[in-house]
């Protein structure tokens, strides 16, 4: 019987402090936004957290990107080959890349490669007591140092996704027409004729903005809640990076779910 | 970093993304979907339109010409019908007919326009009256079989 308790209650008590982290988690994200004037008072400060967040992950986005494409395009044709429509794979290059893997790869990298360092800042400036020093000094964090850092990576991340599907369709191009042979007409003029500007190309971008949205909301928060010691800031980024894995896959399958099913 | 290198990098990050926006529009994606271009609508009624759908592509001579706007059902006469948006640079004869054909043996379907002789062209708002159905495999393959069980039983 008392097995039985034990086991309940601490499902219980893992079910209200899920609920618990989440409201708190609404309640700073809506502070943050709410005190996010600062980012158009001071353009440098936002600047500053862009250069941050999205400059220096230009490189593993383009790397990645470009690898991506290659390998679809390898794939695409070895498949397609079967059935001797070998003009289709820019096709579907490009809109597995437009619609799937532009925004979720490059959300995954970009947690990976932002979202990380941006908890691990936040939550070291936390353990050496900065932030407390600037309330101290009546500097509102919020407003000086998170909103920034999320908005940075809020319109980083559609940027780093359309050049991600980009390289990729530039690496599709490179595999499958310059090194295989595929003609070049068929290639992108099969694709200009099924992707579609809203139904593809928006909707990707929509899901990019929803994931940057996500992930960057994960990374401050996880920062700002992080146990101010050294196990506490590497507890905290491994959850930014696992949390926000789970968060843009499950709201992928939603917003494909919305997006992708029905009318078409 | 330097303030102003910072800048000089954003402002090349944010310009090299929404050139790939622009690249993904412009030259993946089909431009025509965002410029409307001008066009007339003609309607046309169809005993079985198969697997017809909106934006299905609408040719002639294997140009396209055109977009399916809709596919509705007609509680009058008991038809499918289908609303297509055909471009103002192209006319045709009000006496031509349309019909639903299937690209390759399992490809998509689209709406084929066949021109006729007519001297007055097609307006906004008409109805082209000379249709021909999908062709459904399954119906095909019924007559076939149909077909060869008479022959069987005449012999």
């Amino acid at each position: 019987m008392t097995f039985f308790r034990q086991i309940l209650s601490s499902l219980g008590r893992a079910t209200i402090n899920s609920i618990w982290r989440l409201g708190e988690a609404s309640v700073f994200m809506a502070r943050v936004v709410s005190r996010s004037s600062i980012v158009l008072r001071r353009p440098g400060l936002l600047v500053a957290e862009i250069h941050f967040a999205g400059v220096l992950s230009l490189v593993i986005i383009i790397v990645s990107g470009l690898f991506v494409g290659l390998v679809l395009g390898l794939q695409g044709y070895e498949t397609l080959k079967r059935y001797g429509s070998t003009g289709a794979v820019g096709t579907l290059v490009a809109l597995s890349l437009v619609r799937e893997l532009g925004p979720v790869v490059a959300a995954l990298l970009f947690a990976s490669r932002a979202g990380s360092a941006i908890t691990a800042e936040i939550g070291i400036m936390k353990t050496t007591e900065q932030l407390s020093a600037m309330e101290m000094m009546a500097v509102d964090p919020h407003a000086r140092v998170v909103a920034p850092m999320f908005w940075g990576g809020f319109i980083s991340m559609p940027l780093l996704a359309a050049i991600f599907s980009a390289m990729g369709i530039l690496g599709g191009y490179l595999i499958t027409v310059v090194v295989i042979g595929v003609d070049s007409g068929a290639f992108w003029s099969q694709m200009q004729s099924s992707v579609d500007f809203h139904h593809d190309i928006l909707n990707g971008v929509i899901k990019s903005v929803v994931f940057g949205a996500a992930v960057s909301a994960i990374a401050v928060y996880e920062g700002y809640a992080s146990v101010p010691t050294a196990e506490g800031v590497s507890r905290a980024v491994t959850r930014t990076v696992v949390t926000s894995a789970l968060a843009v896959l499950a709201l992928d399958f939603v917003l494909t779910a919305f997006m992708f099913t029905g009318a078409h | 970093m330097e303030r102003s290198n910072v800048d000089l990098w954003v402002g090349v990050f944010v310009a090299v993304g929404i050139g790939a926006l622009l690249f993904l529009a412009l030259k993946a994606g089909n431009v025509d979907s965002i410029i409307k271009s001008e066009g007339y609508k003609v309607s046309a009624e169809f005993d079985n339109i198969g697997g017809l759908k909106p934006k299905a592509p609408v040719k002639s001579a294997g140009v396209i010409v055109g977009r399916v706007e809709s596919v509705t059902f007609s509680n009058q006469s008991l038809r499918a019908v289908v609303r297509l948006n055909l471009d103002k640079q192209f006319q045709f004869p009000a006496d031509s007919s349309v019909s639903i054909l299937t690209s390759g043996l399992l490809g998509d379907q689209f709406v084929g326009i066949d021109p006729g002789g007519a001297l007055e062209n097609l307006e906004d708002g008409d109805r082209v009256r000379i249709t021909q159905s999908a062709i459904v495999l399954e119906k095909v393959i019924g007559q076939f079989l149909y077909g060869k069980m008479s022959e069987k039983n005449a012999d």
